[in-house]
């Protein structure tokens, strides 16, 4: 049975979310820098590739555990540059606001824009501002776009990882995620997790100063971790395949995550990355990595395979293997 | 069918109690198990204690955790 | 030191034959995907996948029953997040929902009791559906609204109950099950010796399984034991949380708010007190009564397999739909869509081309 409306679910950054973008909007736009569907375009200008992105903020509640939607917005822009090994240089900044709206309200979410630009070095150089009636947003709604200048030598991109690599991750799994749905009504639960919400330029920085060759680096955020790596596996046309004891996932996300049928794996994170590099280089990054504080708990998660192309294979904790899907969309907590 | 957690009553007031599912907490309701106690670890299933674990039956479960290369003792 | 791989090879090398071991709970078989613990099993010995996935063995006409009540004014839907995408003829919830209707995803029924309380001037219909698991928590619901008078609330009734479904599975000449791992939380409810007429009048083994991989694995070696030995008794690995009798104020509560009823279990068809009614008593609370809902018979696709794999005699690979038409996104039959389903499992766990 086929859509003919757009549900939840298409929002949830997994299969249905492709679909939407690959069959109604990208087509009417099709050239070879869109083309790729990565997190930002790659731009070349004078013989300079820059990053260029955008994204929307629409995260209920907009002050969240661990973070808020300014924050937020700034990271989540910035950090699709940053994957491209691009320096966050500019940003716009529009607002959508709902009638009624504190402005104490909007103060707090400005202040974390400008305070999270700040320790990025990223400038805000143009913005907008629109209001809707009541009842037409919850809050305030924030869009961002990036440009930055592509610092590495080769292009990053999800199409570049290759048989031989390691796979790397530079924290635990599923905070964002779990800390946001916490405060969902409905679901509330309460848990100490906060979002991992954060700007992973600076750690990026570290990473490069190795002057180590990297093939590709992602934020898992919508559709978490598994999203992320079935992407790059169908984008390289390789085998990626994970340990899942080497998966680093606290026992708070596991214990929200077993109390509402979810799967770790699954939940967003906003201050993650996955990074391939060749496996003999993956010491040297882990090293680099380890230097900032958003890498203190980096490891390696896996390894890159010449087949079975296109798969993610989980070996389990038991000795089994499993295949690692794109998620669906929504994530709904469910009793079976 | 049917996911149960298990869990520990951090708070119990009445038939209501908090419980932790590994540091999660949630408001669930206790009814339907017998003489439910602080500090008690129950199987919760859709927001409900459906059965009350002993000490050791919890202790039996971190070992089957722990022993993933699915040795046929637990200890 | 000996691991349950090799005590469930040496077992199956002795009994020197191929064995059907039949999973009857959805979470056994997510479990069983999830971990990958198939693979650790010899080739003589399968899992075939049961009924048990409340939300696969759903009718349709009851999502279609859904669908038209969640479409009145003044009413909200309140369901477990499990039901929001299952087909019904022609819509799902979350379409629905798309589309302007009211629909509350709860985590609980008590969730949606509360939700009633908040709301006077709407009706909350509560989905219930589910074993023996969930209907004392959806009995206390019931119970709690009229001794509270909450009038606003209702259940829309759909629960089901394990020992006549296991009964029509074994009476199937199609259906080769040499031994049940039988549903642990349903097992924690009713007690272990609701499968005690399966040893007795099929000589079949029966052991209640835990969900840890360890459990399953356990429960397949006591199993093969079993055969080994020509036994046929009901064990329970899961003994620290399951016992003979089960849950008595469980009991109880299910026995004063509900009845056994027929039950139309979606690919396999009506068996006779095989689901739960709400009791006259409780009338009021019954949105089939308190809202007139008349359940239609359903459309659906008829290349759809899921009767045959609900009863284990199909795979989803033996299914035109399966990973074409069919598949997490766009859901033909309930088993794709249910996390635990059948189908779901094999094109998450397996890949369609497995």
């Amino acid at each position: 049975m086929r859509y003919d409306r757009i549900t939840l679910a298409h929002g949830g950054g997994g299969s249905l979310t492709k679909e939407l973008i690959e069959q109604v909007i990208a087509p009417e736009f099709d050239n070879p820098i869109l083309r790729t569907l990565d997190d930002s375009a790659v731009l070349v200008m004078n013989n300079r590739g820059y990053a260029f992105t955008t994204d929307s903020y629409v995260v209920t509640p907009y002050f969240f555990p661990g973070g808020d939607i300014g924050k937020l917005a700034v990271c989540g822009t910035v950090n699709d540059l940053a994957m491209q090994g691009a320096q966050p240089d500019w940003l716009s900044l529009s607002f959508i606001l709902e009638e009624g709206l504190l402005i104490s309200d909007l103060e707090k979410v400005v202040a974390s824009i400008h305070k999270t630009a700040v320790e990025i070095g990223v400038q805000i150089v143009t913005g907008d501002t629109k209001v809707v009636e009541r009842g037409r947003c919850e809050g305030l709604y924030v869009n961002t776009a990036g440009l930055g200048r592509i610092l590495t030598g080769n292009w990053l991109g999800s199409a570049n990882a290759r048989p031989g690599d390691a796979v790397l991750v530079n924290g635990s799994l599923g905070e964002h995620g779990v800390a946001v749905m916490s405060r969902r009504p409905g679901i509330a639960f309460q848990t100490s997790i906060v979002s991992d919400c954060a700007p992973l330029w600076p750690l990026v920085q570290e990473i490069l100063k190795t002057g180590v060759e990297i093939h590709a680096m992602r934020d898992p955020t919508r559709g978490g971790l598994a999203a992320a790596v079935c992407d790059i596996a169908h984008a390289s046309g390789v085998g990626i395949q994970l340990n899942e004891a080497a998966i680093p996932i606290k026992r708070e996300v596991r214990g929200a995550c077993d109390l509402l049928g979810l799967d770790p794996l699954a939940i967003a994170n906003e201050g993650r990355m996955i990074l391939f590099c060749r496996a003999i280089d993956a010491d040297r990054v882990l090293a680099a990595m380890k230097r900032h504080a958003l890498g203190k708990e980096a490891c390696v998660i896996g390894e890159v395979k010449d087949s079975p192309k296109g798969m993610v294979l989980l070996h389990t904790t038991i000795g089994g293997e499993r295949i690692i899907e794109l998620p669906t969309g929504e994530d709904l907590p469910r009793i079976c | 069918m049917c996911l149960a957690v298990p869990a520990q009553i951090v708070e119990l007031n009445g038939t209501t109690a908090t419980i932790s599912v590994e540091g999660a907490l949630r408001e669930i309701d206790v009814s339907l198990v017998e003489e439910p106690r602080l500090g008690d670890y129950v199987l919760v299933h859709a927001g409900f204690a459906i059965h009350k674990w002993e000490r050791s039956e919890v202790e039996e479960l971190e070992a089957i955790r722990a022993n993933t290369d699915l040795r046929e003792v637990l200890r | 030191m000996k691991t349950l791989k090799q005590s469930i090879d040496d077992v199956a090398r002795r009994i020197g034959r191929d064995i059907r071991l039949m999973e009857v709970c959805g979470t056994h078989t997510m479990v069983a995907f999830r971990t990958g613990l198939r693979q650790l099993l010899p080739d003589s010995v399968r899992l075939i996948s049961g009924p048990g996935c409340p939300v696969c063995v759903t009718d349709a006409s009851y999502v279609d029953a859904a669908v038209e009540i969640c479409r009145r004014p003044h009413v909200t839907v309140a369901t477990f997040g499990d039901l929001m995408r299952v087909p019904g003829s022609e819509s799902s919830l979350d379409r629905e929902r798309a589309a302007g209707a009211s629909i509350r995803v709860v985590y609980s029924p008590s969730d949606a009791l509360l939700l009633a309380r908040e709301s006077p001037s709407q009706h909350v219909a509560f989905l219930g559906v589910g074993f023996e698991t969930t209907a004392p928590a959806v009995a206390w619901s019931i119970w709690r609204a009229a001794r509270d008078h909450v009038d606003n609330f209702s259940v829309l009734c759909a629960h089901k109950t394990m020992p006549r479904v296991m009964d029509r599975l074994l009476r199937d000449q199609q259906i080769k099950i040499n031994g049940f791992l039988c549903p642990g939380h349903v097992s924690v409810i009713t007690g272990a010796s609701i499968y005690q007429f399966i040893c007795e009048q099929y000589k079949i083994p029966c052991v209640v399984s835990g969900f840890e991989a360890w459990d399953i694995m356990k429960s397949i070696a006591m199993l093969l034991s079993q055969l080994a030995d020509g036994r046929a008794e009901v064990e329970i690995e899961y003994s620290r949380s399951v016992t003979e009798h089960g849950n008595k104020t469980a009991q109880r509560l299910v026995e004063d708010v509900f009845e056994p009823c027929d039950a139309s279990w979606r690919g396999i068809g009506a068996i006779p007190g095989s689901g739960l009614a709400i009791r006259e008593t409780y009338a009021q609370y019954d949105a089939a009564k308190a809202l007139g809902v008349k359940f239609t018979e359903a459309h659906v696709n008829p290349l759809c397999r899921c009767g045959g794999v609900l009863r284990g005699v199909s795979t989803p690979l033996d299914c035109r739909l399966f990973g074409g038409a069919c598949t997490p996104a766009h859901p033909v039959g309930p088993c794709m869509v249910s996390t635990e389903g059948t189908c779901a499992a094999y094109y998450k766990y397996e890949g369609v081309s497995a």
